[in-house]
């Protein structure tokens, strides 16, 4: 079975600032990593060839990103990790993608992977969507189960799977070939193996432009996206308020006061 | 697309780079110039030079009638023919941006045995309310749901869809949104119909740390989803005028559908869904073992509020992972959130920091959690929270 994950490289960190003079998002000096969620979806895809293997059947997870040329760093960090190869989607024509276009772009491109089961984390740090991996259960038309913190069984046709939802969890049949996202809970990310370092330095790494995997001009980039980002602005900042110290029942007693005041209690 | 600045016209005052939300305009020697990897033809450039400098020409225009569509639809997310609060909340988004462009607005229910659910819609300033009820229905399935509303806003024609940011809306809208090749704004705290006529949609991005202002110009329906209990509920309506209830017979020829409901694991206890609570208390690192989680519980129920987590609490296995708050467990906006024994990393403040009301209690006086906190206790919250338990429940015991 061949095994995808989408991986996504993102800002170290979320504290971006916005540059007071031009307004926009300053990001020079801020160094990239995997998104956090995609760790979790790499090291399901792992599991899933481990267990598979288990049982007899041999497969393959590929890593795939859709971004500029440097992301190829991540792509090789995720073969130290246990991923067998990597696929960088990376072309002029796909800068300004949204959702829409970056699904669309990472659909064609799975596809001629030929997965049969894709992971994705359940949402990018960056922009906080969640809405790629759906998106591109729909371009390929696979079956989806967002949110997943638990891949049960899994085997030639169908896997078994528990969502993670707002009140408790869900247990749902899928019928390969299936897009997953996954949250933290789902297992516990390895560390690099010394053999997975070798493979990351030895890797080559195809890089596939639009016409590679057959993407028309208007359905990527800028041109394939619906929608349009107008203004980036900094949001209003929360100020630290009143500050109480004290013994803890004079402390509990304040705090009780205003409780009632605020009619909690 | 092509952008071009007209040399004549352009002296170089630099508005324009004020403008770019993207960074893209430089002026050097009384010239703009643009740099095309990075520009994304929004046309704030265009709209803020006071010299007509800037032109922008765009072959991307809409590739039908955009007015055939009217009316707002909010996605009655229901669960057991019960809705979601958040449905009561895109009930007010909704209304105000139905009355703005004139138009109507319909909340539409996907599910079994609605009855219950409409009737609870009807006393709500609602135009319309559409039903599509089968015994199909009745549990959330991406595929079907999704190839349904498809279905229906091709035939219907909505101008705006809405459904809540929660794990169902994300899930299937964008879906919808690529079935019908159209833009979806996820997570949105804010919404209204500018000057153009466009819904303009406001999301935090990056953890809460940037806002982005976000249009969807050529294609229809506008949608996004809406961030729970950051627009308050809807009042009930004031004229006595009743929702007309439409029933649509869903096309069993689009239930189709790859995955299947095994069993449902319901987690009942009110301290458990932290995303509906209006009072969270959490706890991080400082409870310092597991079984003073109690302590938080106890105050969490007493409040009637549920219990939060830090992810160091969750990597702990002190409580599990459904109770994290943050960049990498839920974010939440209730009306009061009591944060004990945490430092408020960065990523736990990506998750909280829109709450109403922050209470901290921490016992070191330069935790960041305080630069937040509208009331920040310098204490030990292992002694303070027992306490105000104890008070609260004599408070109750009072009044009972
Ligand atoms: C990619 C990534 C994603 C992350 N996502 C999340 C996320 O979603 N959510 C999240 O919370 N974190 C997240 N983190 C972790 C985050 O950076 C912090 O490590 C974490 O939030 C710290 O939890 P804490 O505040 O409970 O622990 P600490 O930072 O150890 O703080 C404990 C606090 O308790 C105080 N304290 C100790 N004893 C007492 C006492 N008796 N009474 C009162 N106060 C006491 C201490 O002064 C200290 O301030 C993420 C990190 C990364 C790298
Ligand atoms: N450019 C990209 N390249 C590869 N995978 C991506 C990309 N963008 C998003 N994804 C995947 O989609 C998930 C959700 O991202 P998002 O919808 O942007 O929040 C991520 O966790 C990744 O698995």
């Amino acid at each position: 079975m061949r095994i995808a994950v989408c991986i996504k490289q993102v800002p170290q960190t979320t504290e971006v600032k916005i540059d007071p003079e031009t307004h926009t998002l300053v990001r020079e000096g801020v160094e990239s990593q995997i998104n956090p969620f995609d760790l979790y979806a790499l090291e399901e895809g792992v599991r899933v060839k481990e267990r598979l293997a288990e049982q007899g059947e041999e497969s393959t997870v590929t890593v795939l990103t859709m971004g500029p040329p440097q992301a190829e760093a991540a792509l090789r960090e995720a073969i130290s990790l246990g991923a067998d190869e990597a696929v960088l989607i990376s072309d002029r024509a796909f800068a300004g993608s949204d959702t829409w276009a970056t699904s669309y772009a990472l659909a064609r491109a799975l596809a001629k992977v030929d997965a049969a089961l894709v992971f994705c984390g359940m949402q990018a740090i960056d922009g906080d969507t969640g809405q790629v991996g759906p998106g591109v259960a729909v371009h390929l038309d696979y079956a989806q189960a967002a949110y997943v913190a638990q891949v049960e069984t899994i085997e030639k046709r169908t896997v078994v799977v528990k969502r993670l939802v707002e009140n408790g969890y869900e247990r749902v049949s899928l019928r390969l070939p299936a897009v997953i996202t996954v949250v933290k809970e789902i297992n516990e990310p390895r560390t690099p193996s010394l053999r997975g370092k070798m493979n990351a330095k030895k890797a080559q790494v195809p890089v596939w432009k639009a016409a590679d995997i057959d993407a028309p001009e208007d359905k990527i980039g800028l041109l394939g996206s619906p929608t349009q980002v107008i203004k980036v602005f900094s949001p209003s900042h929360r100020e630290g308020g009143q500050r109480w110290a004290g013994e803890p029942d004079e402390l509990a007693d304040k705090l009780c006061e205003l409780l009632k005041e605020m009619e909690v209690v | 697309m092509s952008i071009r600045v007209i040399e004549d016209k352009c002296n170089g005052c630099a508005l324009c780079i004020k403008a770019c939300p993207t960074g893209a305009i430089e002026v050097n020697e009384k010239l703009a110039t643009i740099e095309l990897d990075k520009c994304n033809f929004c046309g704030s450039c265009v709209s803020t030079c006071r010299f007509r400098a800037i032109t922008i020409e765009i072959e991307k225009q809409a590739k039908e009638d955009l007015s055939q569509y009217s009316g707002v639809w909010v996605f009655g997310e229901q669960w057991r023919g019960e809705l979601a609060p958040v449905v009561f909340e895109l009930i007010t988004a909704g209304r105000e941006l139905a009355d703005a462009r004139k138009s109507e607005l319909s909340v539409i229910i996907l599910g079994d045995n609605l009855a219950r659910a409409s009737e609870e819609l009807s006393d709500y300033p609602v135009d319309k309310v559409i039903l599509c009820e089968a015994p199909e229905l009745a549990d959330y399935d991406p595929e079907r749901y999704s190839r349904i509303v498809s279905d229906l806003c091709r035939d219907l024609k909505p101008e705006i869809v809405l459904a809540g940011a929660t794990t169902t809306g994300r899930s299937f809208l964008s879906r919808v949104a690529v079935q019908l090749y159209t833009g979806l704004t996820a997570d949105c705290t804010s919404l209204k119909i500018g000057e153009d006529g466009l819904l303009h949609q406001i999301r935090p991005a990056f953890g809460g740390n940037i806002m982005a202002e976000i249009v969807c110009p050529y294609t229809r329906p506008q949608m996004a989803t809406v961030r729970h209990k950051v627009i308050p509920m809807s009042p009930k309506s004031s004229n006595g005028r009743r929702p007309e209830i439409v029933k649509l017979d869903p096309k069993p020829q689009l239930f189709g559908s790859r995955s299947k409901i095994l069993e449902f694991i319901e987690q009942m206890e009110s301290t458990v869904n932290i995303v509906d609570a209006d009072v969270i208390v959490s706890g991080g690192r400082g409870i310092q073992a597991p079984d003073n989680f109690a302590l938080i519980e106890e105050l969490a129920r007493s409040l009637g509020g549920a219990v939060g987590a830090s992810r160091a609490a969750v990597d702990a296995g002190w409580i599990p992972y459904s109770h994290q708050v943050g960049q990498t467990g839920k974010t939440v906006c209730p009306k009061l959130y009591i944060a004990c024994g945490i430092s408020g990393a960065v990523q736990h403040l990506a998750g909280m920091s829109s709450s109403d009301t922050i209470i901290a209690i921490n016992k070191d006086p330069n935790a960041p959690i305080f630069q937040v906190a509208d009331f920040g206790l310098v204490g030990d919250c292992l002694e303070i929270v027992p306490l105000l338990t104890k008070k609260v429940a004599s408070l109750r015991g009072v009044r009972n």
